[in-house]
């Protein structure tokens, strides 16, 4: 035994040292014990929670954008479709200096100040790791110059995307209208998912009326993405649905013509399919161009727009404010005899003026010297403005009024484009509540020839026109026919047709004197009747601009361009068998017999005897 | 010599058993480590993204450590005894050395670089230490009296604080428990050991006064990591998310995709349980502890047959001291221990860890090959 054993009390230290192994070995299998409590903590109880996060950390959802539905006419010819171009994105996560690699790049393209500016406006919006468009519509020598330097750029590229055109550009500007970015704004409101990928939105016209069937449905990629969120490969994926296709019940040779003949005017014409409410032309001029609203226009080229006298995107058609002057005539000479206040036959002297008894004023006629005496017949077919003075007295405005909203003055048409204004067809009640006045004799008088506070839209004209030639029939304008979903077709919805309750005598006396407005020897429109093998009912219109005083003569030629007074016409044919319905417009025509009546003319013709006028063309 | 062939653990007729035996390998021992470091391959090769370069320097460490594991085993544990003292004061020396003269790597001073061969002095204190306290305890009587204690405790916190300062809090905690374990098996009283525990409890605010920026970083994200989920946080709250993502199946050998496509990060060295019970799941995970239970099981029993205090302590402390790295690794993935870096012992990628750790598992085989068979 060793020296050291001797002092030490060995039995008493193996006790000792094998009580303290077992102790450590209870602390170690109490401890082990904790470790497999917590492994059953994370992976049996938060299994579920971890295994989501696990999937979450590797999966990322992609956006797989649908593409937009095709907007056609009723030819099947395309109004809005999508066309590859080039476009140079950049996917800032990538770029080391996005402020120096973007000098570079402004330099090599010559990219304009505004189009960085956009791009950085983007880049905040969207994740670091998408691709922001910089410059959209590349040429082919555009894209030659980048794909040179391509190396030296990376994170920047140039795409293939799908984008927006208008091949008819301003003819149909004002119906299909255009996408645009959306904006900050939109982006609040829409629905996350369904925009999912998809920047652009329906702006206006029928791209905005019908911007939930032109979207589709977004698809996406489950795309397993490592911790730096580079993709590594597609797990599942689901397929986008492309938006419905639209047909509309524009006709683009009709709208060609009624543009073309709206001429150096700006104005509108309106076209309507009597029996459907279809709308065949919807022209305002002048128009624009709205393929550059779809990559974003510049400011200096939207003022411009914004800022023309002529207020090319101002949709004249539908939102257009106009007196109805002299078209109305046959809708109130129609209340007059439905409300039996007089009949057909019913004469009167028209000396030029016409006087409220106790007062001076005299209410003029627009022929100075007077119509001698008239019936209803001449007095609508010559445009007597004393005649229907003295009718509107008869009739009373809240009569007149009642009579002519049943026609579609002072209210939407329900047409199925956004933005349409309701027009008014004054009322005491009215002019009451909105003025705070009461309403004077006068001013029946002035209603009654479609001036003083009576304001109509071309559509409501081109409307109240096709209910006419309905024989009271109601049509709700119209201009989507049919959308072509992948699986099924849904006709566009209409409001349930209703009629008004007229005597067909009465319409059939109005329609007489109208067609004499056209055919008639002393018709107003006489123009109109060479050369057709079809008759055309009628009314032509013409709306002060500005009011002559007392004793003043109106001369044309005298005064300035914006102060002369628009020219109107509405007509219907053929009078047998209705089918087309239009109003024209022309700001400042002057005479709506001889300025609007030949536009008119031209669309009736060109609808009816389609060969003609494709031999026109020609 | 003859003596000790009569031995009943020493009569396994196979070839194989006899070699080992001359190589004074205990079998059971020899086995686990074996299975442990099996595992260590099929797990790298999935967690290193099927690296071979990775594997095979994996393979060339660890057939170091087996060298070094087997060369121990043939020195007899008097020597090691003898040696103690020196080797210790080499060690502190070398501690002195790097705290003065050593090189920064990764923000802390660890390594020494002697031109041709650069190590890390800690690395060896985690058995030196140990040696020093067994052979200072074996010395006097025991239980320790309080001045051999006291002199023990300075012998000890003397490379702690220098490994601490490095800063290396991983290495110095094992250091310490390698010491606080030799003086727990030596019979250090259970009023004085919770007496230490309340005193340290009430240091921590001082402790946390001399603490490095990171080092709180991580007792701050261990207390809550979900609120720095991109930053500190980071690490367990994907260690988590792994481990839990397995379930008790696990999602296969090479399903692990917390570390395929690199969310976890330091998935091939500390945090390689993750990967494991990602890929295993909970059976796996169980297995794996009870493999590292036999192991420590063995050790024990080692210990209890050692023929002397040194060894015994030693062996005691050794066995200890390898269940604390299993158990500071494991705590700190699944979430329950603040982030030290600990590797995950025989398993975990690179370091040194392996072939010290192999040098205290020659270590116990030479006190369990070497003993004296008393003679009936």
């Amino acid at each position: 035994m060793d020296r050291r054993f001797a002092i030490k009390d060995s039995l008493a230290e193996n006790r000792i040292f094998l009580s303290r192994i077992v102790a450590a070995f209870f602390l170690i299998i109490l401890l082990i014990t904790g470790l497999v409590i917590r492994l059953v903590y994370l992976q049996v109880v938060g299994h579920e929670h971890y295994a989501t996060m696990s999937k979450d950390n590797r999966i990322k959802i992609a956006p797989l954008p649908p593409t937009r539905g095709i907007i056609y006419d009723r030819q099947g010819r395309m109004l809005a479709e999508n066309v590859p171009t080039y476009s140079l994105e950049l996917i800032p996560e990538q770029i080391k200096d996005i402020d120096d690699t973007l000098a570079k790049l402004q330099r090599l393209l010559a990219i304009s100040d505004e189009k960085i500016e956009q791009f950085q406006k983007l880049r905040k919006r969207n994740k670091a790791f998408t691709s922001t468009p910089l410059l959209q519509n590349l040429s082919d020598e555009e894209v030659a110059k980048f794909a040179v330097v391509r190396p030296y750029f990376p994170g920047v590229d140039v795409y293939a995307r799908l984008v927006r055109h208008y091949p008819f550009g301003e003819l149909a500007a004002h119906v299909v209208g255009y996408v645009g970015r959306i904006n900050e704004q939109e982006l609040k409101t829409l629905p996350a998912t369904e925009y999912r990928g998809t920047d652009i939105i329906g702006k206006n016209g029928i791209e905005k009326s019908y911007e939930s069937q032109l979207l589709g449905t977004a698809g996406y990629e489950e795309i397993e993405t490592n911790a730096q969120a580079r993709a590594v490969n597609t797990v599942a994926t689901v397929e986008p649905v492309a938006g419905s296709n639209i047909y509309l019940t524009l006709d683009m040779d009709l709208q060609k013509i009624a543009y073309d003949a709206l001429g150096e005017y700006n104005g509108a014409a309106v076209a309507i399919d009597i029996k459907t409410g279809g709308v065949l032309v919807f022209a305002s001029r002048p128009g624009f161009d709205p393929n550059p609203f779809v990559t974003g226009i510049s400011g200096k080229d939207y003022k411009a727009l914004r800022d023309s006298p002529h207020q090319p995107l101002y949709n004249r058609a539908l939102r257009g404010l106009y007196p109805p002057g002299s078209t109305v005539k046959p809708f109130v000479a129609l209340a007059g005899l439905e409300y039996g206040v007089i009949d057909f036959n019913h004469s009167l002297y028209c000396p030029g003026y016409y006087k409220l008894p106790n007062v001076d004023h005299k209410y003029r006629d627009w022929k100075k010297w007077g119509h001698g005496m008239v019936d209803m017949n001449e007095a609508i077919t010559e445009s007597c403005d004393v005649y229907f003075y003295d009718l509107a007295l008869a009739l009373g405005i809240d009569r007149m009024s009642d009579f002519m909203h049943q026609f579609g003055f002072g209210e939407k048409s329900g047409i199925d484009l956004v933005g349409e204004v309701s027009g008014l067809m004054p009322s005491k009640e009215w002019k009451k509540s909105h003025r705070n006045k009461a309403w004077y004799p006068g001013e029946t008088l002035i209603t009654g020839i479609g001036q003083g506070y009576t304001q109509v839209t071309p559509l409501q004209l081109a409307r109240a026109t096709a209910i006419l030639a309905n024989h009271g029939k109601v049509i709700t304008p119209h201009l989507v026919q049919e959308i072509i979903t992948p699986d099924y077709a849904t006709p566009p919805e209409l409001l349930p047709d209703s009629k008004i309750p007229l005597k067909k005598q009465h319409v059939d006396n109005i329609i007489h004197a109208m067609t004499n407005v056209v055919h008639g020897t002393r018709g107003t429109a006489g123009r109109l009747a060479k050369a057709i093998n079809y008759q055309i009912a009628g009314k032509t219109g013409t709306a002060q601009v500005f009011t002559i005083k007392q004793e003043e003569k109106y001369n044309e030629d005298a005064i300035e361009f914006n102060m002369r007074d628009h020219a109107l016409f509405i007509a219907f044919a053929p009078v047998h068998d209705p089918k087309i319905a239009v109003a024209i417009v022309a700001e400042h025509g002057g005479h709506g017999g001889s300025v609007a009546a030949p536009m008119a003319g031209e669309i009736i013709d060109a609808y009816l005897n389609p060969k003609k006028d494709t031999q026109h063309e020609n | 010599m003859k003596i000790e062939m009569r031995s009943e653990q020493f009569q396994s007729p196979s070839l194989i058993g006899n070699l080992l035996r001359k190589l004074h390998i205990d079998i059971p021992l020899f086995m686990v480590l074996l299975m442990i470091c099996a595992l260590s391959f099929v797990i790298l090769w999935s967690a290193g993204g099927q690296n071979e370069t990775l594997l095979f320097r994996h393979a060339s460490r660890t057939g170091l450590a087996i060298t070094v594991m087997i060369v121990l085993a043939h020195i007899n544990p008097r020597q090691f005894q003898a040696f103690s003292v020196v080797f210790f004061s080499i060690c502190v020396c070398l501690l002195l050395a790097v705290a003065i003269m050593g090189q920064v790597s990764m923000g802390a001073q660890r390594w020494l670089d002697l031109g041709f061969f650069r190590f890390q002095p800690s690395e060896f204190t985690k058995i030196a230490a140990p040696m020093m306290l067994a052979w200072y305890l074996s010395e006097h009587a025991l239980p320790p009296k309080p001045r051999n204690l006291l002199a023990a405790c300075i012998l000890l916190l003397l490379p702690v604080l220098l490994i601490a300062k490095q800063p290396d809090l991983g290495t110095s905690l094992l250091v310490a428990s390698s010491g606080a374990a030799v003086l727990f098996f030596a019979g250090l009283s259970w009023w004085l050991m919770i007496g230490i525990a309340t005193l340290l409890a009430g240091l921590t605010p001082v402790l946390w006064h001399f603490m490095r920026e990171y080092q709180r970083n991580r007792v701050l994200t261990f207390i809550n990591p979900e609120a720095d989920p991109m930053g500190t946080g980071y690490h367990i709250i994907q260690s988590k998310i792994a481990i839990g993502s397995g379930g008790i199946n696990g999602k296969g050998w090479l399903g692990s995709t917390q570390s395929k496509l690199d969310f976890l990060p330091e998935s091939s060295t500390d945090f390689i349980f993750a990967v494991f019970a990602e890929e295993f799941g909970l059976f796996g995970c169980v297995g794996l502890l009870f493999l590292y239970l036999l192991v420590i099981s063995r050790c024990f029993y080692i210990a209890v047959q050692a023929q002397d205090t040194y060894s015994r302590l030693l062996a005691g402390s050794l066995a200890f001291t390898f269940f604390v790295y299993v158990f500071v690794n494991i705590g700190m993935v699944i979430g329950i221990l603040p982030v030290v870096g600990v590797p995950l012992p025989l398993v975990s990628y690179g370091g040194t860890s392996m072939v010290t750790l192999m040098a205290g598992f020659g270590i116990l085989m030479s006190i369990h090959t070497h003993r004296k068979l008393l003679p009936i």
